[in-house]
Order: C-alpha cells, then sequence, then structure tokens
C-alpha cells in the first residue's frame, strides 16, 4: 500500500463526513490567563473560576504548564469558559477550547506578584483594549536580585506604568499584604478583587459560592476575598512610596543640645542625616563621641558653604558614611544590640508568638581570634594576635561556631558582660585601625574637595565597600584599601571620576574580585594594584 | 509518598455507563485503560505524567478489584520491557513514561517489542515535553515511532478524543500485531475537562491465565532468522492491516468543506490551536464548525496515502502544521503526493517556524500568509481583532541586557578570570518581538525565575559545602544528572559543567579517569537515579574501571523531582511496596570501600569536611558519599498536621524558625550567595542611614537550621537568630521562663536608662 502502488493516478473516495458547517455567528469564550509561582495556590484560583462557570451551566477548560516549575518557578495557568448554557436552538454548546493564552485575545490577567504581571505585560498578554488585569504589587525578589552586595532590587515604577499603558483597566495593591492581615492567602484575595472588577458575568454571591463549595478555609477565605473585592471596587490603591522609616524621633533630654547645635551649625540639609547620626553614636558610644563627629564634619561643612551649594552634597554624604563608620560592626556592638528589650518584643513580633507560648531566641555567634583581639585594649589585643603558642591555641579554641541562647540566664549575662565592654572600646586594637582609617579617608575627602570636588563625593561614596563583618569586612576593606592607593593615578587621569566609580562598582559585582581584576587589566593597572597591595 | 494525592478523586474512575467524567487528563486517561479491559499497567515518573503515576498508584485498589496489576517500574526499560507479557498473550497492557527521556532509556526493550509484535493489545502513553515547561531535551516520540515502526497516536487535546484513542488503540495494536504509543502533550495531560463515561472491564483473559498455562512461540523472539520475518511482516503484514484499521475506524477525522481549494493537514494536537487560530480570523465558529477543509491526523504515524491523497485531490495547496522538528510528517506527506505526481502545492516550515512552540500566534501568522496568497479575497488580515493584530505586528525592539547579567556571568565562570571584559559586557540585542513595543516602553527591568530548591530543601546546604569547599582548595570539574540537585547550575550556586542524563552523573564523568593529575572530579547523583541505573553506570563502572573520583550521591528519600514518589530507598513505609533499603549496602555491595553516610545535610561543616577529605585523602579507589536528610517538601506534608494535632491536643510542641536582626545586617547578603533559600530575602533597610537593604527571613521558614549553619561555617556575621516557640509550654518550661525573665527584665530596664538610640 504505502511503497506497493507507484504512480497511482486514481484516488479512493478518503472522505469520511467531514462537518462541514457554516461558522455560527461568533460567541466568544472569557480567556483568563493567571501568573504565579510556583506553591502560590494559582491552581486553586484557576479550580474556583472553573467551578464558578461550570456551576451556571457554562463550559469551561483550564490547564498549566507545571513541570518543575511548582519549586518556586514561573507557573501559567489557563481558564477559559464558554457564558452560554445553551445555544439558540437549546442544544448545550461544545465549544472547542485553547490550551494556551493568545497575546492580544486575552480578557483577564491575574498576576500573583509584581515580576510576574511584568512577564504578563511583557508576553504582550495584557492588551489595551481587552484586557483586565489585576495584579499584586508585592515582591518575591529574584535571586539576581537577592544575591547583589549591594542593592540589586528593581524599579517597581516602571512596571506600574507599563501596566497602565497596558491594560484596558488595571486593578492592583498589595493582595499578599491583604492576604496575611486576614489570615488566608493571596489567592482567595485575586479572587475577591477578580469578582470586585465585575470583568466576569457572576455576581458576589456567586462567587463567595464558589469558595465554598471547595470547602478549605472558608471562613478566612471569604476575609480576604471581602478585603479584595473591596480593593478592586474602590480604585486603585494610592502609591504608598516604599516604607522608609523616619529617623525616630525619641529625642531624649540630652541629645536636644545636641540636635540645636545642628540646627545652628550645619545647614538644614543635612539635619536628618546628622541628627540620626548622632543619636547612633551616642547610642553606640556616648554622647562626647557623638560630639567627635559634628567636629570632624566641620571642615567639610566650611568647602560646602564656601562653594555656595545649598544642597552641601559632600556634607551629606560624607556625614552619612562617616556615622557609619564610626559605628563600624564589632563583638561588643552586636551583644549590646542582641540583649534589648525592644529586640525581644521585635523577634516576639516577627515570629508571631503568641502570650500563651514560650519563646527562646537563639545566637549564631562564631567570634574568631581576630575579633577578640580586636575588642581588647590594644597591648593584649597584638599580644594575643602574635604568632606562637597562646595564639594557636585560641585559633583552636575558636574554630568553631557558638549558639548562645539569649533568652536564658546565662546567654543573656554572658552579652551583658560583652556589651558592658562599651567602656574600654576606644582603647581597643579595633577602635586605633578604624579611626586611622577613617581620618586617612577624611583627609583625602578634604584635600581633593577643594580642586576636584567630584572626585572628593567619590571618594566619600567608597566608604560603601567597607562593610560587615569578619571575611565580609576584610574584603571590603581590602577593595578600599585598593582604590584609595590608586587615588594618585586616578587624580592624574582625565576620566579619573567615571573610573573610580567604575572600580567601586566592580568591586561590588563579585565576591572573588573578577569583575575588579578585569577592569583593572584593561586599563593596565593590575601593577598598581600589586603595588597597593 | 507522592506530593500530591488523587485518593480523592480516583474515585471517579469508578464511574458507570453514562455518567459525566470531569476531571484532569491524565485521570480520563486512566479511566479509558480501565474501560479498554486492560490487565496491568507501569511506568515511570516525570513530567508531564508523574501525575498520571501517583493516580495508578492512588487508584491500587479500584485496579486490584479489577485485577489490574500496577508497578512503579525501576526505570522506563523496566516499564517497556513489562509490555512482554503481551507478546504472546492475549492480554492487555499499558505502559507510561516522559518523552523523549523516557523513549531514549526505553529505547531497547521498544525496539525487541516491536520486532517480535504482540498479541494483546500494548499501549505506550508518552508525555510529550516539547516546548514550554520542557525539562529535558527538545526532541520528538515521532522519531521513535519511525524507527521501530510503532503506530503514534496524538489525538485531539479534549477528554472524548483521547479517551477514545485510548480505547482505539488496544484495537489497534491488536489488529496489527503492533505496540502503539500514544502522545499527551503537556497541556492535554494537565487539563479539566469532560466526557461520558463507560463500564470499567475486567479483563477476560488474566494475569493468572497466562502464568498457569504459559506459551511460547519461537518466531516471536529476535534471533535470526526470525528478526529478518520480522522486518518483513513489518512492512507488509502489520503496516497494511494498521492502515486498514486506521481507515475502517476513522481515527483521522475530516472537518470543513471537502471540495475547497486548499486546506490544512494537521497533527490532532495541533487541533484546538489552529481552531482557535480560525476562530479569530473568523473562519471558524465557538464549536470548531468551518468551511476551511481540515484533515486532522489523529494517528501521526504511519501516513494514510489514500486519506492523505483524498484530501488533496483538487486542491491547489495545504499546509502542513507539525510542531517540533525534523518535519517527518511533512516529507512524507510530498513524498507521497509526488510518488503518485499530484501537483498539491505543500507549505510546511516554509510558512512556520522550524522550532519552538507552536503557539496561537505562531499558527495565526502562518494561515494568515497561507490565505494571503491562496484566499486573498478572505482578507484574513482585515478580521483579525484589533489586539491580536498589534501583538502579530513584527516591530524591531531593543532589549536591553542586563548589567547583572554580565556579573552573573563572571561569577559562573571564576575560573575565566583572564576573560577579556568585552566578552562579558552587556550588549544590547535587536530582535523583532511579536510584541506591541508601545507596550514594552517605559522599559521594565524582568528577571527570569527558574525553578529552585524549596524553602528548607536538604540539597542546598550541599551545595554551600561544595561552594565553600572549592574557596579553600579550588575549582573542580564537577558533573551533574537530573533532579532537584541540578537547580545548583543555577545562581547562586553555579555549580556543574554537564549533565547527561538521569542516573549518569558519575558516568558523565568517566573519561576524567587518570594518574597525571592528584586532582578528583567531583559528581552529583540523586537517589532516583541512583535506583534508576546509577549504581550500574556511574557506582559499578567507576569500580570496576578504577576510577579515583568522587560521588556524592542525594539521598532525599524520594524520587523528588518528579513528584516524591517512593524509592527502594525511601524512608517512609509503603504498604505495596518495599522500602528502608539503604544506598550504603549497594554501593558496597558492588564494590566501593570508601563510602561516608552523613545523616544530616544541614550540618554544613561536616558536609565541607567530608567533601574536603574525599578530594584530599591519599587512599585511592572511587569514593562515594550519601548525603541524607528527607525532602523537605514530603516532610513539611507529614509533620505540619502532625504538629497541628499535637498542640491541638495540648500536647507541648516546639517550631523553630530563624529571623535576621536588621540592626546588626550589613545588607551585604553573603548569607543568600551562599543559601539561596526561598525564605531568605530582603527589605528595606530600617536603618535611616543605611541604603542597601537588609537580608530577611520570611514567614514560610521551616527552620531547617542551614542560615546558622551558614553563619557558623562561613564566618558570616551574627545577625541570625533561632526562635523556637513552644506551644503547651510545660510547668518547667515556664518556670525556668519566669526565673530568667525577672533577671532579664530588670537588666533590661537598667539598659534602657541610657539607651539613646534609635531603635
Amino acid at each position: 500500500m504505502h511503497n506497493t502502488m507507484p504512480n497511482q493516478t486514481t484516488f479512493t473516495e478518503a472522505r469520511y463526513a467531514g462537518e462541514s458547517a457554516k461558522p455560527a455567528p461568533q460567541v466568544r469564550p472569557i480567556c483568563i490567563a493567571i501568573l504565579a509561582m510556583g506553591g502560590e495556590g494559582g491552581g486553586v484560583l484557576a479550580d474556583w473560576i472553573v467551578d464558578l462557570a461550570e456551576q451556571q451551566g457554562y463550559p469551561a477548560q483550564s490547564t498549566s504548564v507545571p513541570g518543575v516549575a511548582q519549586r518556586t518557578g514561573t507557573t501559567i495557568y489557563y481558564v477559559e469558559f464558554l457564558p452560554q448554557a445553551a445555544s439558540a436552538n437549546g442544544h448545550a454548546p461544545a465549544p472547542v477550547l485553547s490550551l494556551m493564552p493568545v497575546p492580544g485575545d486575552v480578557d483577564i490577567v491575574v498576576a500573583s506578584e509584581l515580576m510576574e504581571m511584568g512577564r504578563a505585560v511583557q508576553r504582550g498578554l495584557v492588551s489595551p483594549g481587552e484586557t483586565t488585569l489585576v495584579a499584586s504589587t508585592n515582591r518575591v525578589y529574584s535571586m539576581t536580585e537577592k544575591s547583589a552586595m549591594g542593592d540589586g532590587r528593581v524599579d517597581p515604577a516602571p512596571f506600574i506604568a507599563a501596566a497602565q499603558k497596558a491594560a484596558k483597566r488595571f486593578v492592583y495593591g498589595d493582595f499578599a499584604v491583604l492576604a496575611e492581615r486576614n489570615g488566608s492567602v493571596i489567592s482567595a484575595a485575586l479572587f475577591g478583587a477578580l469578582a470586585g472588577t465585575g470583568a466576569l458575568p457572576f455576581s458576589r454571591e456567586q462567587f463567595e459560592a464558589a469558595i465554598r463549595r471547595a470547602g478549605v478555609g472558608v471562613d478566612s477565605s471569604l476575609k480576604a476575598f471581602g478585603a479584595g473585592f473591596d480593593l478592586a471596587q474602590n480604585g486603585p490603591a494610592p502609591q504608598t512610596p516604599a516604607a522608609r522609616p523616619a529617623v525616630v524621633e525619641r529625642t531624649q533630654g540630652l541629645l536636644k543640645a545636641m540636635d540645636e547645635r545642628i540646627a545652628a551649625e550645619f545647614p538644614a540639609v543635612a539635619g536628618t542625616v546628622l541628627k540620626a547620626a548622632v543619636r547612633r553614636l551616642a547610642d553606640y558610644q556616648s554622647l562626647a563621641y557623638a560630639e567627635l563627629y559634628l567636629k570632624r564634619l566641620a571642615p567639610l561643612r566650611d568647602i560646602d558653604q564656601r562653594r555656595g551649594d545649598s544642597n552641601a552634597p559632600l556634607l551629606v554624604e560624607t556625614a552619612r558614611y562617616l556615622a557609619l563608620w564610626m559605628s563600624y560592626e564589632d563583638t561588643v556592638r552586636v551583644a549590646d544590640l542582641k540583649i534589648r528589650a525592644t529586640r525581644f518584643e521585635r523577634v516576639n513580633k516577627e515570629v508571631k508568638a503568641k502570650a500563651d507560648q514560650v519563646l527562646h531566641i537563639n545566637e549564631y555567634f562564631h567570634p574568631r581570634l581576630d575579633e577578640i583581639a580586636d575588642t581588647l585594649p590594644v597591648w593584649l589585643g597584638t599580644l594575643l594576635m602574635r604568632p606562637g603558642a597562646l595564639r594557636n591555641a585560641l585559633e583552636r579554641a575558636t574554630s568553631k561556631g557558638r549558639v548562645v541562647r539569649t533568652t536564658s540566664l546565662r546567654g543573656f549575662l554572658l552579652l551583658y558582660g560583652v556589651a558592658a565592654l562599651r567602656g574600654t572600646r576606644p582603647k581597643s586594637l579595633r577602635y586605633q585601625r578604624e579611626h586611622a582609617e577613617m581620618c586617612n579617608w577624611l583627609a583625602h575627602i578634604e584635600q581633593n574637595a577643594g580642586s576636584h570636588y567630584a572626585m572628593a563625593l567619590e571618594i566619600a561614596e567608597c566608604q560603601r565597600l567597607v562593610k560587615g563583618y569578619g571575611d565580609t569586612h576584610a574584603r571590603g576593606m581590602r577593595n578600599f584599601k585598593l582604590i584609595e592607593g590608586l587615588l594618585p593615578k586616578l587624580l592624574a587621569n582625565d576620566d579619573g571620576v567615571s573610573r573610580i566609580r567604575q572600580l567601586r562598582e566592580a568591586a561590588l559585582k563579585d565576591e572573588e574580585g573578577v569583575q575588579l581584576a578585569t577592569l583593572l587589566q584593561g586599563w593596565n593597572w593590575s601593577d598598581a594594584t600589586l603595588a597597593a597591595h | 509518598m507522592a506530593e500530591r494525592s488523587f485518593k480523592k478523586e480516583v474515585q471517579k474512575l469508578r464511574a458507570k455507563e453514562g455518567e459525566v467524567f470531569a476531571g484532569e487528563g491524565i485521570l480520563a486517561v486512566t479511566k479509558a485503560l480501565l474501560q479498554s479491559g486492560v490487565s496491568y499497567v507501569a511506568g515511570y515518573q516525570g513530567s508531564p505524567i508523574s501525575h498520571l503515576m501517583d493516580v495508578l498508584a492512588d487508584a491500587s485498589d479500584i485496579m486490584e478489584e479489577l485485577g489490574v496489576h500496577f508497578e512503579s517500574s525501576a526505570s522506563e526499560a523496566t516499564a517497556a520491557a513489562t509490555l512482554a507479557a503481551s507478546v504472546n498473550y492475549p492480554l492487555r497492557g499499558a505502559i507510561t513514561f516522559k518523552a523523549t527521556a523516557g523513549t531514549n532509556v526505553a529505547s531497547d526493550p521498544l525496539s525487541n517489542l516491536s520486532s517480535g509484535g504482540v498479541t494483546g493489545g500494548a499501549l505506550i502513553i508518552v508525555g510529550e515535553d516539547y516546548g514550554e515547561g520542557s525539562s529535558i531535551m527538545q526532541e520528538r516520540s515521532h522519531a521513535f515511532a519511525m524507527k521501530s515502526q510503532m503506530w503514534l497516536l496524538d489525538p485531539r487535546p479534549n477528554l472524548p478524543s483521547i479517551v477514545r484513542a485510548v480505547e482505539k488503540s488496544f484495537e489497534l495494536s491488536e489488529a496489527s500485531n503492533t505496540p502503539v504509543m500514544l502522545q499527551m502533550r503537556i497541556r492535554a495531560c494537565h487539563m479539566h475537562g469532560h466526557f461520558i463515561a463507560r463500564d470499567n472491564v475486567r479483563p477476560a483473559f488474566t494475569l493468572a491465565d497466562a502464568m498457569n498455562k504459559p506459551s511460547r512461540d519461537i518466531s516471536r523472539i529476535v534471533l535470526p532468522p526470525a528478526s529478518f520475518v520480522h522486518e518483513d511482516e513489518k512492512i507488509n503484514k502489520r503496516w497494511p492491516a494498521a492502515v486498514e484499521f486506521i481507515r475502517r475506524e476513522q481515527l483521522n477525522e475530516f472537518f470543513g468543506d471537502p471540495d475547497g481549494a486548499d486546506g490544512l493537514v494537521i497533527q490532532g494536537g495541533m487541533y484546538n490551536t489552529v481552531i482557535r487560530a480560525l476562530q479569530l480570523i473568523g473562519l471558524a465558529d465557538v464549536e470548531g464548525n468551518t468551511e476551511v477543509p481540515l484533515y486532522v491526523m489523529n494517528v501521526a504515524y504511519p501516513l494514510i496515502d489514500e486519506e492523505l491523497r483524498g484530501f488533496c485531490q483538487g486542491k491547489a495547496a495545504v499546509l502542513m502544521i507539525e510542531e517540533g522538528q525534523p518535519e517527518f510528517i511533512e516529507q512524507e506527506v510530498n513524498t507521497s503526493l509526488r510518488r503518485v505526481d499530484m501537483q498539491t502545492r505543500v507549505h510546511g516550515k516554509d510558512f512556520l517556524p522550524r522550532v519552538g512552540d507552536y503557539t496561537t500566534t505562531v499558527v495565526l501568522k502562518a494561515l494568515v500568509k497561507f490565505f494571503d496568497r491562496y484566499r486573498p479575497e478572505l482578507a484574513v488580515r482585515e478580521r483579525l481583532p484589533e489586539g491580536v493584530r498589534a501583538a502579530l505586528a513584527p516591530r524591531p525592539l531593543t532589549i536591553p541586557v542586563r548589567v547583572a547579567s554580565a556579573a552573573e556571568m563572571a561569577s559562573a565562570a571564576p575560573s575565566q578570570a583572564s576573560a577579556p571584559v568585552a566578552a562579558l559586557a552587556p550588549v544590547p540585542v535587536k530582535v523583532t518581538a511579536p510584541v506591541a513595543m508601545e507596550v514594552l516602553d517605559p522599559v521594565m527591568d524582568v528577571h527570569a525565575r527558574p525553578p529552585s530548591f524549596c524553602t528548607g530543601c536538604p540539597e542546598r546546604p550541599i551545595f554551600t559545602a561544595m561552594k565553600l569547599v572549592q574557596r579553600e582548595i579550588g575549582a573542580h570539574h564537577i558533573s551533574c544528572d537530573i533532579g532537584c540537585h541540578l537547580f545548583s547550575i543555577l545562581p547562586p550556586f553555579n555549580l556543574g559543567a554537564t549533565t547527561m542524563g538521569y542516573g549518569l552523573g558519575w558516568a558523565g564523568a568517566s573519561a576524567f579517569n587518570t594518574t597525571e593529575t592528584s586532582r578528583r572530579t567531583i559528581s552529583i547523583m540523586g537517589d532516583g537515579g541512583f535506583w534508576h541505573n546509577g549504581l550500574t553506570s556511574g557506582v559499578g563502572n567507576a569500580v570496576f574501571n578504577k576510577s579515583d573520583n568522587v560521588l556524592v550521591i542525594i539521598d532525599n528519600g524520594y524520587s523528588a523531582a518528579t513528584g516524591g514518589q517512593d524509592i527502594l530507598s525511601s524512608k517512609a513505609e509503603n504498604d505495596h511496596r518495599i522500602t528502608n533499603l539503604p544506598i550504603e549496602k549497594a554501593v558496597r555491595g558492588v564494590g566501593v570501600e570508601w563510602v561516608r553516610v552523613i545523616t544530616n545535610t544541614y550540618g554544613i561543616a561536616t558536609m565541607r569536611d567530608t567533601l574536603r577529605e574525599a578530594l584530599t585523602t591519599k587512599v585511592s579507589g572511587p569514593k562515594v558519599i550519601i548525603a541524607q536528610s528527607e525532602c523537605m517538601l514530603n516532610k513539611q506534608r507529614r509533620v505540619k498536621p502532625l504538629m497541628r494535632k499535637l498542640a491541638g491536643e495540648g500536647k507541648r510542641v516546639v517550631r523553630e524558625r530563624f529571623g535576621v536582626d536588621s540592626d546588626t545586617c550589613t545588607g551585604d547578603h553573603s548569607c543568600i550567595r551562599l543559601s539561596g533559600c526561598p525564605s531568605l530575602s530582603v527589605k528595606d533597610n530600617p536603618d535611616p542611614l543605611r541604603r542597601d537593604p537588609v537580608a530577611t527571613v520570611l514567614d514560610s521558614c521551616v527552620g531547617c537550621g542551614v542560615c546558622g549553619e551558614v553563619a557558623h561555617a562561613a564566618v558570616l556575621c551574627p545577625s541570625f537568630y533561632r526562635a523556637q516557640i513552644i506551644s503547651n509550654p510545660t510547668r518547667l518550661d515556664k518556670l525556668s521562663k519566669r526565673v530568667a525573665t525577672a533577671v532579664i527584665g530588670f537588666l533590661q530596664r537598667r539598659l534602657a536608662t541610657r539607651e539613646l538610640s534609635h531603635a
């Protein structure tokens, strides 16, 4: 048959009773795409919608491509139903429904997170003529965003702007918070918002009945549903800027005098930073320490005054970084912060412990010899760090991390004792070292502010590299000093300002220093680096 | 215990004649098997048919009632070999696995099966994982059907069609003595729909009948000269018989006006997509009624020449819509028409892209092209809904490449430190996007969100430890395997160079077996892959060839990536299977002497030290580390309800979770780079002087302990704390708490008097 009939020219009539009918007037199915992440309840939302439609006798179909995407990856659920239980001649319709959304032909897009919403818009699923977009603006950060050495989070503004432009109607808000507040999950809140848009031909009661029929966590789901419904009905939520808490104005008597001094001696623009800074430093060490801080800033204030720039950028930036540097993290500070009553309350709230439950807080410490020596007076610290039997023994003893239970008497008293070392801090090895570096840095800023103001600003900004504990701190300091060592070269270079910025950013790109090394190699500055080390 | 339970849904399998069955595609397939009087079912899990295996496992009782034997096979090859039962006996049998990964594994028995042919209906249900959601290579089962001359069904994606295809497949198999493959596309597997049920059928001839009266026929065994006869049989007997059956039963379908001057030839699985495209240009109504001639190949292989030629008679042109490559059907269509000198023009991959998913948009574009050429009077472009037209319009668009991606590339390849920066620098890519451009302006920085390790996953700390070891003693060649552990190739771990297949992690490093260096390779294998074939292909092979390298077996107690099914070494008790057999014994059994078992993968320091030892020890010979901790997804499903129950009964229950003190966190995120847990995220820095976000632990934390271990092992920061929340505390709990609180409270009040903080 297959190969045995060469050059056959007449054919058996092989047409079965084909269904040929003129297409009837179009009744369109309603198309709904749900973009979520695995394990977020997108499937539940799809099931509710299918149930809602079938309850009215509407033919419905849903599908998804879960695969391994269930492991927190992007997942898309797709539902279609025909809003018609019987056609004109009374027969139940048997629609052919699609298994995937068509860009430009999706009635409703539900997104459970801001970036997933962006993905829906980018894929063209949201179109201005058709689509009602219901999106939660909460963030589940991508690995790239989370693992950045600084702030790798994307700017949400373009997402909202793009969605506004792309959708016929755009309902958005933080449905995750809404759900949490009502003790439920995001799918219930989004389902409520979907009902609230009125984009589906069902009443609120019908929506709620679908939740009841599913029979899981009905009461809390209905509460979250109601909250979502209201959000959709009352229009888009006002855009709340990311919560950056203002400086807590728990000014105490002692700080008042200092606040007045700041107001009198420093430009208003630096007020917020300086007030926050003196509180931090007074808390960190003492009022006198805060005064030392203001004293160190005086020359920079004068430089900005002379330039007549009312924004005083150099003063403000340096003030911020100097405050952070002067309150460098050490064992004493950590112990001090860990034992506070306010901290206990915060943890209690964060882990949602109830009144009748007992809460224990266990800290993970790994103080190594370096940190211990750092805390001690210079002579003692130096002694410990001297190579020899003592050092080896101590290094062995500190090779493992420790878990301290702060809520136990023993643990608390231990940390209380360490925190009490605050008084001796200015005599410590670390203090001497940090302040020497600090003064060096300030001197570089001051020296260059007159002739190379932009460069001075960049030098100030480099303090950003120095943060963290242990290896992280050591790495940051190494990079900081490397750039400091390159300053003469940078100053001699026409695009020195751009280069110092590039160096700083490269240093923040990866832990291994690959980017930084590559950059220096590109400029043929690698030898200088070695010299600087 | 599988991830998803179908205990409730499987009751639908008892549906009687005439009842409406509503449910997922996989459930419908199971029902169709029972309606067909199947005697035995076997298979191996994997997306998208994992749920089919789970349904079958959960339906064990119902199947036993009907005398149906179900097996979770050791591998796809085992499953395919199971069909041998249908060679000599009139037993209907079905197997299922993921294509084409599974079909590759099953290739050997499938060749033998199809050579000798079958007496009872033999059905191979493959979950075709092509395109979106595909997790393994993008290949086609079609090639397997062609090379073994098995018939391939690709039914229209609606439940009545799928159910009919299952039933007819058995008949086709018996009519042509040939095994039949039924292809379930990924979306059809997970599709919710309806069909009218029929009664389940108890097989007339049972497994017991066969075992009690064994029979054999040497002419069915693949040995010369019988095997030469088989080839002749395939072409001259079974093929014509299949064609005859397919025509008689009208397995392929025709729609539209038979006298149309042009038409569409499509795979059954493409039907809904093609109809949607026709609906959008107003050439089909909502029920799929259309005047456009359609030849729907529910049988994708073999091609039925008469049907095709009949369809093409009087047509100037047809458009072949065949997803996937190479375009096997299109080539055959051309051959078939040219052989009889028919001049119908065949379009296909000249109008459609050679690669990728045939989405509705892709099909629509081809249809517009086709109708513009052959039916310009239809003016299909004008009929398009406005939104769709905008979406179709190809516009040049510059997609900005994120600068961060360069950094990722660099961190992914630290050994390439010397690569010129230009190679890593972001280059804007010009592409033609099928999306209206104005929509993309302003530009959103949308990141990919690939799947990754779950919250509290016991595998993550293994890779953290591996990262730490490599920091100490340098980079090693790492050979990966298939399984959840493959997520280690992604950020933040960036580990692994190749993955050659399921259970082939160690086999993939076989070449690196030389005495010229003391540096060893690391291979990864999951417990699923280990029992699938890794014990022989990897461990046995390494012993035999005197390998000096290191294998890490990730033993999480389940075939986790496919949905948590039980395997030989599962910790769970399973009424229908034997579990709890230790991997260590198997490894030692094939001759590995250096074996370390780590029973708590969360202990990063131990894990790191053991890895270091394996990589540096003077002992020669293969080294195997078995890293055991239960899959957290499964564990939580087991433990959470139990904890709730105990707490409800007033018993003492301790819940643990981690937290980060934002006033000591400096926003460096080393912890995230070493852990990557979904529960470990970032939030705005509450400190007004700082800008970088601080790390935070989300409420979803299950308190696995990795955060603390990482902080210790990598000497990170002291910001992590572990909270223990005790419900129903004992009297002793309360008393010691009261005493501590009295003293602590007093001291805290004293401290507060000198606090000048913002906190």
